[in-house]
């Protein structure tokens, strides 16, 4: 019969049109501007409309997420801070559009190159969030951010990290990564072991 | 087996040309070095005696240092099997090779392309004019001695960037500040684009006996330009249609406009720089462009991958192809005029999977997930269990809604049934590929016809349709998606725990000197990469098929006698995407 398709595809409609009104119902006006009914809206247990209201609601990022890299540094117990980065350049080196540029410096009186970068730029226009310095770094000192609200009006003043802008203190990292974090240190508490043990076998 | 079929080749072919035509034993090489003028002789016996009756992919390398230019051809049999791939040198200044869209029409554009990028002379190409760059353009890119603006060392990675970083924002320092070229005589205020008048020139062209009685019929053709900007919300692309009242009677298809050298970029990278890259040549298929890629490399590179990384490639591959399709059949129907309303319930369940790939990879679109040899990062298990879910319970469901929704649709069936046909021989001839290829009737699949990563364990049907027109092609992506789903509930049955990559993947691989094409079925059709090593850490050329591009060859034959309301249906039918389409 010729519109049975028309009527057909007219019914989805109309059951999609009535789903999302079920659904608020459902939820009693709890369904928005709060972060569990957030979490179910945007599972494969989802109903009626998918749309987030962005600002006001915001969509929790997944771990691995990643937007611009930052630099981890570690804080010791007399409040030194202390860069993780060494300055040996593999970011620099494995970074696809080539937006890192770092500045390491010798020490006047050795004349050796000094471990922590002097500075360290990146240049936010350029990245392109692929995470390969983070995935790359031997010592865990570059990670990728959460932080993805990054406009501005003055491109060439705000868009060029250095150093300070970058820096971030390892509790950001744990917070935001819990699991790569708990990994990381696993690995290297074993190192560590190892390394004493080899200390003590070498000393006895 | 697959020794013993090139044997085979070698044999017939060595027979056929009495030892004239060599193999290439360059070290790491592959295929045979014919001369220019014994092309079109190898050519005629491979797609006639041979039965390779399908370019898959044409390109140009450049020489440098021997000062020759190399034309490359992948041609495959549309029964499957491997590949006879034929080269042929020329020297560099004026390369010469004859043009073989007499005997292939599908290498028309990608003869273009070559000549635009690097300078190869096609004799006897009927149209060889510039594709991607702009017809007032001076050079060709992708040679080894031209140079692009802000033009900083031939390879990455640079030296300034460590250990003395001092940054600067590269176009304010660079030797070669905005060392765009122009022609002699250049003027921007007087300069016409000649390449458009020709354009329009050779479409006015009225065939002597077009009145059909003897009579020259005194009818005005109209030229009409659909784009460039986004004609039919697939990105900026531009058709220029000639027409006879409302029947189209040539069509030209106008690309280039998001062009970016894409390939010399690579060519300055090294070998893992790209992978990000290919992500943004058809960002919706990000998973499954990495693993083109991927593919190519392993090959040169002679490396494994462990069973539950080649699981979960296959499990991104297929969750991105059926991204791919329900993001083709509602963009479709927006083309038909179904505006927004079928696009998002489409599109609605591509949200979830995206919703996975940004929990695997950490980005939902420009994934980066793979590496030689493995993966980026493992598969958690509880995105598992969502990636179940959405296979078992609500993939199926939304397909099945959909097809209730559209296929029996009166309207859908007398815009599609019958339009833009494209018929099994022209689909073979004009080297479409993916969708497009089988539903014109050629049952063929890369996944099928030279299976990699581990599609051969799994058991699916290659979806076939026999119409060729745009219903069909509607038809064969609903088609598609149950097979992907039947692929996904078999890759979650088996997907066993282990590793997920060979060895340590370092930052900078070592790729042995030799060429390889690696192709996969991309959602839209055979993506290739032909990646040439010199053994350095920068590949020396990497070329991209782009399903995309060379689908689009067909387009004016699709179109011609149809209405001018069909080709954007048409066009929607063929699904590209510009971001792959112009490089």
């Amino acid at each position: 019969m010729v519109g049975e398709g028309l009527v057909k595809g007219l019914c989805v409609t109309l059951k999609h049109f009535i789903g999302t009104y079920i659904d608020d119902i459902r939820w009693l006006g709890r369904r928005y501007y709060r972060d569990d009914a957030l979490q179910i809206r945007q599972s494969p247990k989802a109903r009626g409309i998918f749309t987030v209201q962005y600002p006001e609601e915001k969509l929790p990022v997944p771990e691995a997420f990643r937007y611009i890299p930052f630099l981890i540094y570690e804080v010791a117990e007399d409040g030194t801070m202390e860069d993780r980065c060494t300055s040996c350049g593999i970011c620099a080196k494995v970074c696809p559009p080539q937006c890192i540029w770092i500045e390491r410096s010798n020490d006047p009186e050795t004349g050796r190159p000094i471990p922590a970068p002097t500075n360290f730029y990146i240049d936010i226009d350029i990245c392109m969030n692929c995470g390969l310095c983070a995935e790359f770094c031997p010592f865990d000192a570059i990670k990728m951010d959460h932080d993805y609200e990054l406009a501005s009006y003055k491109r060439v003043e705000n868009h060029i990290f250095d150093k300070t802008r970058l820096s971030r203190p390892v509790d950001y990292y744990r917070s935001i990564r819990p699991s790569d974090y708990a990994l990381e240190e696993a690995a290297r508490a074993e190192k560590e072991a190892a390394k004493a043990a080899r200390r003590r076998g070498g000393s006895s | 087996m697959r020794e013993g079929l090139k044997k085979n080749t070698v044999n017939e072919i060595q027979a056929h040309f009495d030892g004239e035509i060599l193999a290439d034993e360059r070290e790491g090489q592959a295929g045979f070095l014919v001369a220019p003028d014994r092309l079109l002789d190898l050519a005629t016996v491979a797609r006639d005696k041979l039965g390779y009756d399908y370019l898959s992919s044409l390109t140009g390398v450049d020489y440098l240092p021997e000062e020759k230019m190399e034309v490359v051809y992948h041609l495959y049999r549309s029964q499957g099997g491997p590949a006879l791939v034929v080269k042929t040198q020329t020297p560099r200044e004026n390369p010469r090779v004859p043009s073989l869209v007499a005997l292939y029409p599908g290498a028309d554009f990608q003869e273009r392309e070559a000549w635009d990028l690097l300078g190869i002379h096609f004799e006897g190409h009927p149209n060889l004019k510039r594709i991607l760059m702009w017809e007032g353009f001076q050079g060709h890119p992708l040679r080894k001695d031209w140079h692009e603006p802000y033009f900083e060392e031939e390879q990455k990675p640079f030296k300034s960037r460590w250990p003395e970083g001092n940054i600067i924002r590269i176009e304010d320092h660079v030797p070669h500040h905005k060392n765009v070229q122009y022609p002699e005589d250049f003027s921007a205020e007087t300069w016409t684009p000649e390449g458009d008048a020709g354009l329009y020139a050779g479409l006015a062209r009225v065939p002597e006996n077009a009145g059909g009685n003897g009579r020259p019929l005194q009818t005005d053709r109209i030229v009409v330009n659909l784009g460039p900007q986004h004609p039919s919300t697939h990105g900026v692309f531009r058709m220029v249609v000639t027409l006879d009242g409302e029947t189209i009677v040539d069509l030209q298809p106008v690309m280039g406009y998001l062009h970016r050298n894409h390939e010399k970029i690579a060519e300055r990278n090294t070998y893992i720089m790209n992978m990000p890259f290919t992500d943004r040549l058809d960002y919706i298929c990000s998973m499954s462009n990495n693993l083109g890629y991927a593919l190519a490399v392993e090959k040169l590179m002679g490396i494994e991958v462990p069973e539950r990384a080649e699981y979960i490639r296959v499990m991104m591959a297929e969750l991105t192809r059926i991204v791919n399709h329900l993001w083709a059949i509602g963009f479709l129907l927006n083309d038909l005029g179904a505006f927004f309303t079928p696009a998002l319930y489409a599109i609605n369940e591509r949200e979830l999977i995206l919703d996975v790939f940004e929990a695997v990879s950490g980005s939902r679109m420009m994934c980066n997930y793979l590496r030689f040899g493995g993966l980026a990062r493992d598969l958690p298990d509880d995105v598992f269990e969502t990636v179940k879910e959405l296979v078992m319970e609500r993939l199926p469901r939304k397909v099945k809604e959909l097809d209730l929704y559209i296929t029996s649709n009166e309207i859908v069936r007398a815009r599609g049934i019958g339009v833009g046909v494209l018929t099994r021989e022209q689909a073979l001839a004009y080297s479409a590929a993916g969708p497009i290829l089988r539903a014109s009737g050629v049952a063929y699949d890369v996944r099928r016809a030279e299976p990699y990563s581990i599609y051969e364990r799994f058991d699916f049907d290659v979806a076939v349709r026999y119409n060729g027109d745009v219903y069909d092609r509607y038809m064969i992506r609903i088609d598609e998606i149950w097979q992907s789903l039947k692929i996904l509930e078999q890759v979650i049955r088996d997907i066993p725990r282990g590793e997920i990559q060979t060895g340590k993947s370092p930052y900078q691989v070592r790729v042995p000197a030799g060429d390889a094409y690696g192709r996969v079925e991309n959602p839209k059709g055979e993506l290739g990469f032909y990646v040439v090593s010199d053994g350095k850490p920068n590949p020396w050329r990497y070329h991209v098929r782009a399903p995309s591009f060379i689908n689009l060859t067909a387009l004016g034959e699709m179109c011609k006698g149809q209405k001018i309301a069909d080709v954007v249906a048409v066009l929607g039918s063929i699904d590209i995407v510009l971001g792959e389409t112009d490089r």
